[in-house]
Formats: structure tokens, sequence, C-alpha cells
């Protein structure tokens, strides 16, 4: 077992590899940084002199991969790529447009990214495994064939929809929760709960969905048929003996995202002002900022392969079949 | 001639892809088992009913993918001028939602101006909302206003009626003389839902959409129906020209996402060994880097291409075309993953399959073993992810315009809508009718989407569906 | 004397489809009664509605069913979960999918027993593991926390077993409870069945399609057919004369020691139950049928013991005797695939670089020679390599070591294509060796497209010969498998292995599949192939009625290697390894078994992982001795070309 997970997680190292070439390829060759320049400058009226002035400003102005001018191993580390790509391996990530440090404000932006996501994995998981059981319980009868409709209507209306229609109504209309901002600690809880609710009712279509069709493929087991022979309850059967099934896969899934809610949203937070990651990357994407895109990208991968192991062990911890073997 | 035709890169790919679905059709059709699941679709009420909002989107959509140039009115005959704008034969039949524009936001069916201005009245210079140049220019007395708007949309219902009948006559007429059914007896057959397809579904839904058309054609003959956006363009025209651009992405992403995720899944699936190690290794690459990010860097710098090369484009529509196919190309490279996983997956379970170890014992070459025995067995997973894709993908544009790395903000999409009117939320009283029609038309096009995918999966996947 | 269940009239339909129409019964306490039928023919749905546990869709239409006292089918659900596990219980045929597979085999017999005798907590453990004793299950204490895939299949139909029997039924109902099982496990779990009828004083309704498993279980018989039940009778009574042309149908369908002869077959195809049914449902494909069959629905007529329902009840001719023929002896000749040494390996890789730790040894050393127009079995029971030799042979599985000859010239990777005209294969699942995407034709043509054989038209010439070969209509070429049955698909199958002409086939155990009276058509159709062309068969079964039937030669397999080999007469009426002799001797059978008394192996099959050392046999071998636990046997000639490798038989004189 432990030569298995040592195994996936050297595994991982030329996956982030690959993602620190492919982005470096992105943002360095197949666009130079004179592109970067122009761009951030104004197409337009734009001088020589400018773009040199930006580059050096971004430390852009430097050889690719090797610097002929530069001697011994600084031929390779006073280079783009060392300094901008190979760099972010030890989590240094640089300063972003506005002379802050990137890596100093993903570790203030994490918290106030978690405060929202998190809530919402964990109560979406419930609210949506409630509904799939309740829909299963009474398969094949009109209360589950529209619960199925319900859930496709859900999931046909668009995400923005759900945060706009939530930030007039219950905010604007009604007053009853701040329409937008975050404050930490306790006084945080009203601006944490309006995005919390309409994240997580957004996510019910598909869930509950999804998880609806994982439970009744179990159901139609043989073992299901098993434990009814014995005189089980139909409630027992389906607590007992599906739930426990079903949730292997349930559970699978939501672990390979849980590194990933430090990430937060990039919709739901920067619609309601929440200072964390995912506004972050969209500031950053809108201002064109390249640094904190790159980071972005760089933590992104990393935590998603995090995920990806965390996974396996996880796997490894519900499903005996996968432990004992 | 008095127009040059203008083929876009999206055109082309369009009519291309509706050249290959016409040729799968006339396939399939020549061959009973890959018919057989099609007539489980048909037989379903919500699955036919979606298909024919669908196909009235597609209609839509393609008619304005034909596209051309106006030549000027005043240039020569032997050296003509055309104009800069693109127009498309959909413009043509809408011609007047296109060219009655008014000055800023008006409301749904109103007759004034949403901000007051200095007018002249009588005489005086007041500070008023003025009347519209074109909703409602026809009514000397606003107080016809609530009367016309209901005599119009009767008119319209009534319109809608009699076009409905008339299909329904013609049916009728056509089944019975097809199936030797006296009309009554036919008619009894489709008021009990024994016709072998849903009739009644189908019927009831076009009469519906007839007769929403029919109110829609009249009332947008004297005003704007979805009211106008900040240059007074008309929001139902705009919500119209979007269709186009969900369209666009929703199936050309798909025809990208094919040819990787089919290659390389079934490459991974069936030869295993390093070629599954090397697939394995792209494809978790690219699905750990975030989609969205993905998609950014790839947009900044066809931004930056198209931004440095203007001679290449001789338009604007070409421009904001190329950046359209630009993103498709993107999302199809970042979204093969998946599909690509779940076929490796079916390879993987098909090579062992005893009639693949029958032809390997013939010593029957990969490519043929892949494309006789494998592809035709995966490919109604192909067909499931294809519909089930198109829904998000659409919903996808929408959140992608708002972050700033969707289509060009020139060009007509419900995202851009959506994006443009989010800040007027906080006006009072609120500009809501923009965001309202692009909602509105983005739901009834995922949801027909939904339900038809939803359909043709329980159709060809027996696994997931049947227990229904 | 009361019956303990009485069914009466009962009907269960699907929509329209009655897959169970009218059908009763009686079953007493301590008696088994077994409902017998070929596929599709009621008999689970039957049970299913005793226990009211139908599919989803299905449902009980009509009818009565009396367990003591108790009215089963007007229970409200409540109650009705107290008589399910506690009056009767059920097991099933799949004990792989039946068990729970995320929960300790303990707690899963725990629920019934909190359930039914409340007892839980250590009171709950204590009583499983006492039934897991009874079952038969070793080690008890320690099995209650292992998981369902820990145990081998025959462990697992006894955990069900048990779990069954934890609420005290009844009546216990048994869903072919040993199909999935090899026949020496079979015994095993058969033996527990009955000595827990005899203590426990349970009914048992036993289900099967086996007549060797009725014949040595149950105490009466009730043959379904279509939905209904056609026959009834007392064991003994029923084996000594069946009165119902169906049944009859059925014996002579069955392979028999001793005979050569073609077996009869039952023409034509069950009826779909869904349509207007009219007159005797066997009518169609009956031989004695008249007029009146056609038109009146016949209805039961007593025959002593025996009940039938069928209009010709006891005016039928008495049994057909099977015309003999007999083998054919073609004398040995150059063989024409010679084996030797064939090794298959997997290797098992493990840990951070995935070092190859071990090998599975899947074959393990087999030489072997087949002649034309002779076939060799290759028997042996489940995990004991003999389906990996047969694609070995064709270089499916690339062999580890060893030499393939075709006729004296040695096959390697550059000549394969030689082989692959020479030899073909036929595999076991005709369902999934069949492409469902691809035309009849096509399947036949791609062979001989790929090996170059014959021009165009020559091919298409060769597809309509080959359909009339393997009696399928001239019209089948244009259609796709699902329109045919299973047997007709393993027609198929077998037209296609010999589109190439090859002159030898190795036929993956063609019949398991199939239902004894479809059986019976491939049988005979092998054997007209074989005596027409002249063919060489490669069988690898595990079905020694077949074996017995239709091969000249056996060798039998035990964990990759070959134990015995010899003369199809020789092995299987005086087999000498101990391992032959208990195979043997654990095949139910329809005629008492002669002479020696049954032998019982205990315990698995050893995984081929990790074989014992010595004998790979040695810890189930009533015989085994210190140099069984020592050394891997030589080869004991015991003349006429009959060998063993056994310690034992060396040292008898």
């Amino acid at each position: 077992m432990f030569a298995y997970i040592l195994r996936r997680v050297l595994y991982a190292i030329p996956i982030l590899i690959g993602v620190n070439l492919l982005t470096f390829a992105l943002f360095f060759v197949v666009n130079t940084p004179d592109d970067m320049a122009r761009l951030q400058l104004g197409v337009k009226h734009v001088t020589p002199e400018a773009i040199e002035r930006w580059k050096v400003e971004h430390g852009y102005d430097k050889p690719l991969l090797l610097n002929a001018e530069a001697t011994g191993s600084a031929q390779f580390t006073d280079t783009i790529f060392f300094q901008h790509s190979a760099a972010m391996f030890a989590f240094e990530f640089g300063k972003g447009d506005d002379g802050r440090d990137i890596g100093n404000e993903i570790r203030t932006r994490m918290g106030p990214s978690l405060a929202i996501a998190l809530p919402v994995l964990v109560i979406g998981l419930m609210v949506n495994i409630t509904f799939a059981l309740l829909m299963v319980f009474f398969r094949a009868t009109y209360l589950d064939l529209w619960g199925v409709v319900l859930c496709v209507v859900l999931m046909s209306i668009s995400g923005l929809f759900y945060i706009i229609a939530g930030q007039y109504f219950i905010a604007k209309l009604w007053n009853l929760l701040p329409i937008s901002g975050f404050a930490g600690g306790i006084d945080g809880f009203r601006f944490i709960l309006l995005p919390v609710l309409v994240s997580v009712v957004a996510g019910i279509g598909s869930g509950a969905r999804w998880y609806r069709t994982i439970f009744l493929e179990e159901i139609g087991r043989d073992y299901v048929r098993t434990a009814r022979a014995k005189g089980l309850s139909e409630v027992r059967v389906l607590f007992r003996h599906v739930l426990k099934n079903g949730m292997i896969p349930i559970l699978t899934g939501v672990v390979v995202v849980l590194p990933l809610l430090f990430m937060g949203s990039l919709i739901t937070e920067s619609f309601f002002g929440i200072p964390g990651l995912g506004s972050y990357t969209i500031d950053a994407i809108q201002a064109q900022d390249f640094a904190v895109v790159r980071a972005m990208v760089f933590l992104g991968s990393f935590l998603y392969i995090v995920g990806l192991i965390l996974t396996d062990i996880s796997y490894s911890w519900v499903d005996p079949r996968v432990r004992l073997q | 001639m008095s127009f040059m035709p203008v083929i876009l890169w999206t055109d082309a790919l369009i009519f291309a892809l509706l050249a290959a679905v016409l040729a799968l059709v006339w396939f399939i059709r020549r061959h009973e088992h890959l018919l057989a699941p099609w007539r489980v679709v048909a037989q379903r009420p919500m699955a036919m009913g979606a298909a024919l909002v669908l196909g009235a989107f597609v209609v839509i959509g393609l008619l304005d993918s034909l596209h051309y140039r106006e030549r000027l009115a005043d240039s020569p005959a032997d050296a003509p001028q055309y104009s800069v704008e693109v127009l498309s034969v959909f413009d043509a039949l809408v011609s007047g939602l296109r060219t009655r524009q008014e000055k800023t936001y008006s409301a749904p069916l109103a007759m004034q101006l949403y901000a007051k201005e200095f007018i002249e009245r009588d005489g005086e210079t007041v500070r008023d909302y003025p009347r519209l140049k074109y909703g409602g220019a026809h009514l000397a007395q606003a107080d016809d206003h609530r009367h016309d708007i209901a005599r119009r949309a009767l008119v319209g219902l009534a319109q809608g009626l009699a076009v409905s009948l008339l299909l329904f006559g013609l049916l009728a007429a056509w089944q019975g003389r097809r199936t030797q059914m006296d009309f009554g007896v036919w008619l009894t057959a489709w008021g009990t839902g024994r016709l072998g397809w849903p009739g009644r579904t189908v019927v009831l839904i076009l009469a519906i959409m007839l007769m929403l058309a029919g109110v829609l054609v009249q009332l947008a003959s004297g005003y704007h129906v979805f009211g106008t956006d900040k240059v007074g363009q008309d929001v139902l025209y705009i919500t119209l020209k979007s269709i186009r651009t969900g369209l666009v992405i929703g199936t050309l992403t798909t025809l990208v996402t094919l040819p990787l995720a089919i290659g390389f899944g079934i490459a991974a699936g069936y030869f295993r060994g390093w070629v599954d190690d090397v697939i394995q290794y792209v494809y978790t690459v690219l699905n750990s880097i975030p989609g969205v990010l993905l998609i950014a860097a790839a947009v900044l710098i066809v931004q930056v291409y198209i931004e440095s090369h203007p001679e290449v484009f001789d338009t604007a529509a070409a421009r904001a075309d190329v950046r359209l196919l630009a993103l498709c190309l993107i999302m199809g490279v970042t979204s093969w993953t998946g599909l690509a996983r779940l076929l490796r997956g079916e390879s993987l379970k098909l090579r062992t399959l005893d009639y693949v170890e029958a032809a390997r014992a013939f010593g029957v070459s990969h490519a043929r073993i892949i494309s006789r025995h494998i592809f035709p067995n995966v490919f109604h997973l192909v067909l499931i992810a294809i519909v089930l894709d198109f829904s998000g993908l659409v919903l996808a544009e929408a959140v992608l315009s708002y972050v700033g790395v969707g289509v060009d903000p020139s060009m007509y999409s419900w995202g851009n809508m959506i994006n443009g009117a989010r800040l007027e939320l906080a006006r009072e009283p609120v500009v809501w009718w923009q965001l309202g029609a692009a909602f509105a038309f983005m739901f009834a096009l995922v949801l027909a989407a939904n339900l038809f995918a939803d359909g043709v999966r329980d159709a060809f996947d027996p696994r997931l569906g049947g227990r229904r | 004397m009361k019956p303990l269940l009485e069914v009466r009239d009962l009907v269960t339909g699907f929509g329209a489809t009655r897959v169970v129409d009218g059908v009763s019964f009686r079953v007493s306490a301590g008696e088994i009664y077994a409902l017998l039928g070929e596929s599709g023919c009621g008999k689970s749905m039957t049970a299913l509605s005793l226990m009211r546990l139908l599919p989803d869709g299905g449902r009980v239409v009509s009818g009565s069913v009396q367990l003591g006292e108790t009215d089963v089918l007007t229970l409200p659900e409540r109650d009705m979960r107290r008589v399910r596990g506690g009056q009767m219980a059920m097991i099933f045929q799949e004990p792989m999918l039946a068990l729970n597979p995320v929960i300790k085999v303990g707690e899963q017999i725990g629920e019934a027993l909190a359930l039914h005798r409340k007892l839980t907590g250590q009171a709950g453990r204590d009583a499983a593991r006492a039934l897991l004793d009874a079952v038969g299950v070793p080690d008890a204490a320690r099995r209650l926390d292992s998981y369902p895939f820990e145990l081998s299949g025959g462990l697992r139909q006894r955990v069900m077993i048990a779990m069954a029997l934890a609420g005290e039924p009844r009546l216990l109902i048994a869903d072919e409870p040993t199909t999935a099982l090899d026949v020496t496990i079979q015994a095993q779990v058969l033996d527990v069945l009955r000595r827990l009828r005899t203590e426990q004083q349970m009914g048992m309704l036993l289900i099967t399609h086996d007549l060797g498993v009725v014949a040595e279980n149950a105490d009466r018989v009730g043959v379904m057919y279509a939905g209904e039940l056609v026959e009834e009778g007392a064991r003994d009574a029923f084996f000594a004369s069946p009165q119902h042309p169906y049944s009859r149908m059925l014996f002579e369908a069955l392979p028999r020691p001793g005979d050569g002869g073609r077996l009869t077959t039952i023409p034509g195809q069950v009826p779909p139950l869904d349509g207007s049914l009219v007159g005797c449902r066997f009518a169609p494909r009956c031989p004695h049928a008249v007029a009146r069959c056609r038109s009146e629905s016949p209805d039961w007529q007593a025959i002593n013991d025996q009940r039938v329902r069928c209009h010709l009840a006891g005016a039928l001719p008495a049994s057909s005797v099977r015309d003999v023929t007999v083998q054919t002896a073609i004398p040995a000749s150059q063989p024409l695939l010679q084996v030797a040494g064939l090794k298959v390996h997997f290797p098992i890789r493990r840990g951070f670089i995935q070092r190859t730790v071990g090998h599975v040894r899947a074959v393990d050393d087999v030489s072997l020679d087949i002649q034309a127009g002779r076939t060799l079995a290759l028997v042996g029971e489940s995990g004991c390599g003999k389906t990996t030799v047969g694609k070995a042979l064709l270089r499916l599985i690339e062999p580890t070591a060893g030499s393939i000859a075709l006729g004296g010239e040695t096959i390697t990777a550059r000549n394969a294509s030689t082989l692959r005209r020479q030899a073909q294969m036929v595999f076991q699942d005709p369902y999934s060796s069949l492409n469902p995407r691809m035309r009849v034709a096509d399947i036949l043509l791609e062979g001989m497209d790929a090996l170059g054989v014959g021009n165009a038209p020559q091919r298409r010439g060769a597809v309509a010969q080959l359909l009339r070969q393997v009696g399928l209509p001239d019209d089948a070429g244009s259609r796709y498998p699902h329109a045919f049955s299973g047997g007709q698909r393993q027609r198929i199958a077998i037209a296609r292995a010999l589109a190439v002409s090859p002159r030898r086939v190795i036929c993956d155990a063609p019949t398991s599949a199939l239902d004894v009276s479809v059986q019976a058509q491939i049988l005979n159709l092998l054997k007209d192939l074989q005596q027409d062309l002249g063919l060489a068969y490669l069988f690898i079964t595990h079905n020694l009625a077949v074996v017995e039937y239709l091969a000249h030669e056996v060798a039998v397999m035990y964990l990759g290697r070959i134990v015995e080999r010899g003369s199809a007469a020789d092995v299987l009426r005086a087999p000498r390894h101990p391992y032959t002799q208990a195979l043997v001797s654990a095949v139910p059978r329809i005629e008492p078994h002669a002479g020696e008394g049954i032998i019982r192996l205990a315990g698995d099959q050893p995984s081929p992982l990790n074989p014992p050392r010595g004998c790979h046999f040695h810890p189930r071998c009533p015989h085994a001795s210190e140099v069984c636990r020592q050394t891997y046997p030589g080869q004991t000639d015991l003349g006429n070309g009959h060998w063993v490798r056994c310690h034992w038989v060396a040292g008898q004189p």
C-alpha cells in the first residue's frame, strides 16, 4: 500500500513538469513577452522603448532558455524559464502587476475561498443525496418522474441566473441578507449565507440526478434482492446496503475536488465580492496579469494532483476489495 | 450582383456539419440495427417535443449562417463596392427588427423611452419620457396602447392557431392516406395516443410554438417586444441573433473534441502498454490545469494574434468569427479528456471480448479490428456524449463571456447580453428585460437539449435507461 | 398430511406477458421438490413470486400461495417481511453477486439473526458462527470478519445458505444454487443442502435445469415448460418413465455414457408468452402432436404416482431407442498438431517500481498432440488453465515457452498465418463471440478476407455453402446476430471458424451456455462436421458427459498441468488419478452410481499463483503421502497410451 502511494506521488512529478512546460510554451513561446507588452500597453501607440521598459520591469528581458551572455550555472538560471517557470516548483510565484507578492496573496485569500467552498460542498452533498434517495425510494412513480424533470429543469438554468436572481430577490428586494461583501470571524456568517445558498441550489439539478443514477444502478444488483429476501425493510435496504455501495463512487468523486476547494469558485466569488482566490483569478484574467494566471494554473494543477492521490488513498479506504488486495 | 456572398469559417464548418449529419441519417436509415434505438427515441413524447423546439432553434441558426455583403447603392456596376457590414439571410427576414433602432433603453412593449429627456411639447420644453421613434409610433393616442397590444396578441394567437389547424389537417390527410385510415378513426387514434408515435405531444408543442410565433410577429411589427438595450437596439433581435452563437459553440466544439477523444480513447484502451501510458499522461496533464485558466490563457493568445494582424480580416464580423472559432477549438482541446477516458474504458472491455479474439485468430489487422469491431460498438457512447455536452457548452459560453474570455464583445451572444446587463440591475427601476430575454432563450434551448439528450441516452444506453 | 407449501393456479405477468401461467404444486416438510426446466420457462419467476420479490414491472396476477397457515399473497408488506427469511428463505444462483461486497459476512448473517431471532451483539455473533459451522465453512470464527470477495465461490454459496438459515425458515428455495460452481464444489454444496433438509425437516424447493442434480437430490419433480407445469411425480417414477413428450426429449437430448449415436434434439423454440396461446404449448415442437393438441389445452391426467398435462398421456409409444452407431474408430495417424512443453506464465508486478515478484503459472509444461479426425478433450475445473492452453495454441496469448508444430512444421510468430488457416476456435459464449454490429455474411467473410482465401465471388459462394453446412437458412447472411437464438449463434460461430477450411478446431466449451436440447443440436453438428471434413477437435470443457459422448481421448488438467491422459474410455470409466476419480464421481448422474462409493473432495483448488509444493493435488488428496508433499510426480505409463502423474498410482503394483 505504502509503495503504491509513493509511486502515485512520484508519478505526480512528471505531470507537474508537463503542466509547467505547457504553460511556459503558452505564455512565453507561442506568445512572446513582446506580444504581452504590446497587449498591456495598448497595440496602437507603442514604442520599442516602452516595450523594453515593460519587459525589464517584469523581468521578461532575459533569454528564454539559455543565457549565452552569462557564465557558469547562471547560463541556465538567469533565464525566463528558470526564473518564471521552474521557480514555481518551489512555490515562488513572483509579483503580480500590482506589485504584490503572489504567494502572499494566495495565502491570505485561501481562507475566504474555503469559507464559501467547504460549506457548499458539505451541504450540497447532503441535500443532493437526500433528494436522490427520495427519488430512488419512490422510483417508477410519478414522484420520481417529476423529480427527474425538476432536476433537468434546474440544471438547464444558467448558474449566472441563480446568482443574479438570488442577489436581486433575497438581498435587494427582500433585504434579508447583504448583497455582497466579506468579513472574518462570526460577523462573516451573514455574508457567507447567500453565496452558499445560491451555490447549493444551483448544484441540486445535476448532483441529485447523478446520484440517483448511481443508486438506481446499485438497487438493481443481486445483493439487494438477497437483502430483501432476508426480510429487511425497504428503508433499511436503501440505507444500509444501497447507500453503502453507492457512497463509494460518490465519495471518491468528492475527494478529488477537496484540494481544489482552496481555489474557490470564480463566478460566485466575483459576484459576491469574496476576497478569495477565485476572484483573484478572475481579476487577473480581466487585467491580463500573466504572472498571476501562470501561478494559478500551477497551483490548480498541483491541487488537482493532490486530489488524485487522495482519491487513490480514499478508494482503498472505503472499498475493502481494494484495501485488502 | 446586388450582393456578395460571404462564407465565414464557422459558416463553412456548420454546413459541413449539416452535410455530415444528413449523410449519417441516410446511413442510419439503411441499417435496421442502427435505426432501432432512434425509433425508441421517436416514441418518447418528451424527447420529440424537445426535438421540435431544438429544430426551431436550428432553423434560425442556419438562416443566420448564410452571410452576404450588400452592394453599395452608389458604386459603379463595373467595379462594385460592397458594404463592410456582413448580413445574413435571417437579418434580411427580420430587417425591421434590425433597423428600428431607438436612442437608448426602453421597456418591453413600451411607447416611451426609459430615460427622461428635454422634449418640446406644445411649444414648451419639458423634461419627460419621450415617445419612441418606432415602438408604438403608429398610435396617435397613448390611451390605445393596452388595447392595441391585446388586439395584436389575439390576432397573432388566431393566426398561429389557424396555421396549426391547417398543418394538423394536412398531417391527418397524409397519415390517413399512408395508413389507409378513416379521418375519424385516425383522429381517435391520435386523441387516445395510439398512433405509435407521440402525436399529441408533437402537435401540441407545434401549435404552441406557432401561436407564440404569431403573437411575436404581430407584436414585433409595432413594438419592441423585449424592449431595447443601451444603444437602443431591439433586444428580441439580439436574442435571436445569439442563437447562432450558442449553436456554433455547442456543436463545433464537439466536432473538435470527437477526433481527439475517439482517436486517443480507443488507441489507449485497445493497444494498452506504452501507448496507453503516453495518452494517459497527456490527458492527466490537460485535466489537471483548471479549465477556465487554460481557456483564458489560450484566448488571450488568440487576442494578441488578432490584434497584431489586423490586415488578415477584412470585416469586423470576420474577426469576431475567428475568435469564435478559436474559442471552439480551445474548448474542444480542453474537453476531450472525459469522453476519451470513457472510450478507453470501453475499449479495454471490448478488446477482451470473444469476437475480437476471433478476429485476431484470423490475423485481422489492428486498423480493421478497430474500425469494424471496436468503433461501431462504442459509437453509441460518442453519440450520447455529443448530445449531453451540447447543453453544458451553451451554458459555459455565458460564464466565459462573463469572465472576459468568451466570444468577441462585438458578437451577439447570451453571455455578452448578460454581462452587459448585469450592472444595470443596480438602476432604479431595474432594467431586467435584457437579462430576462437572454436567460429565457438560453433556458429554452438548454432544457430542450437536455430533455432530448435524456431520451437519446435512455434509448442508446439501456443500462442507465429503461428503469425510468 | 398437510403440505408445508401449497401453490394454486399461480399466474405472474409482466405487462401482457404471462411468465408463470397457472402453476400449482405442493411441498411437504422434509421434502425436496425440484422444479426442472430449460432457461426462460418460468422457474425463477415462480420462486420470486412466492417470495413476492418480483423485479419492477412484474406482479402476481392471480392464484394463491399457502405457507402453513399463512396466505402469502394477501399479507400486507409489513407482515410479508417477517415471512421472508423467517418462514421461507431463498438462495440465489450467483454467490459472487448475491452478497453485498462491502459488508462483512458476519454482519450480513447477523442482520437476519437480529431481525428474525432478535439475536444481537455477542449472541448474534455466536449464532452466526454456529451457522457457518453448520454449513461446513472451515475456520468459521475467522470467516465472520471476511468480506465476500475474500471467499471462494463454494464458500460464498455456503455463506448464502447460512444466511438463509438464520431465520430458521420452514421452506428453503434454492434457485440454481450450484450452476455457477465446479462439479467438485457443487457436490459439496448439495451435500450440505441434503443434510440440512434431514436435520431440520425443512421443505426445499430446488430449481434447476440439471437432470443429474434432480436425480441425486429431489424427492419429487415438477417439469416446467413455457410458464406451465407439464409433468409432476415422485423422483423414481419420473426417472423410470417420464410421461410428457417434453420430459422424454430432455432425457434423450442428454449425452450419456456409452452411446456414440446422434442425440435427440427438440426442434424449434419456446413460444413467446405474450400472444394468445392456443392448445398445448409444446405441440409445435412435439413429434407426437395430433390435431387436438393444437386446438385444446390439455388437462392434468394421473398415471399411477405421476400426473401429466398431455392429451396422449399413457398412449405415447415407448421411449424411442437411440440408434447407436458405434464410434467410427479412426486409426491413430500422423499427429496434425503437436505441442511440447507449452508454458504460459503471467508476471505479477508489485511494489514501487513494478518489479516482477512472481508468476501465475496458468499453463505449466503441457504437451499434447491431436490427430486428424479425432477429438481430444481437455478437461478440468475453472481456473485450471485449459482455456489458456486453447488460446496459446492459436497464439492469441503468446506462450512463455514451448513449441507448436503443425504437421511437422514449427510455428513461430513469423509463419503464424499458416497456423491461422489451419486452426480456428469456437468460443464459449455465443453472445459475446459475434459482433452485434456486423451482418452474419460479413462475420463469415472476415476470416477469408484477412487470410486472402479465394477471390470475391468464391468467398460469397463459400458463405452460402457454410450457412448450409451448419444448418442455417440461406437468408441468414443478410441479418444481424441479434436475430438469432443462442444455438443458432453458436452455429454461426462454428461456420466462421470453418470459413478458412481449417483442419483443426479448438472448441472452448461451446455448449456450456446452452440448454440441453440446444446442446444436443450443436454436438450433433460437431460430430457430423468431423465425419464429413475429417476435422480434429481440441474440445475444452468441464462437462464430463459431453466428453464421454464426443471425445476419443481425454487429458485432465489440474493447476496448469495435465495429470492424466488416455483414451476416453480408459480415463472416464477407469480413472486412476485421485483427482480424476473425484471429478468423475462428483458428476451428478441420472443412473445410480455403480459400485464404489462417492468420493468427495475437501476444500478448493488452490491459486495457480502459489501452487502447493510437490504434487499440486496433495492438500485435497485422500491418498497423499510424504513424497507427494515433496516432489511433483513423474509420468506413470499404464499402457494403451494411458498415463498419470501420481506417486500413489506409481506405487501400486
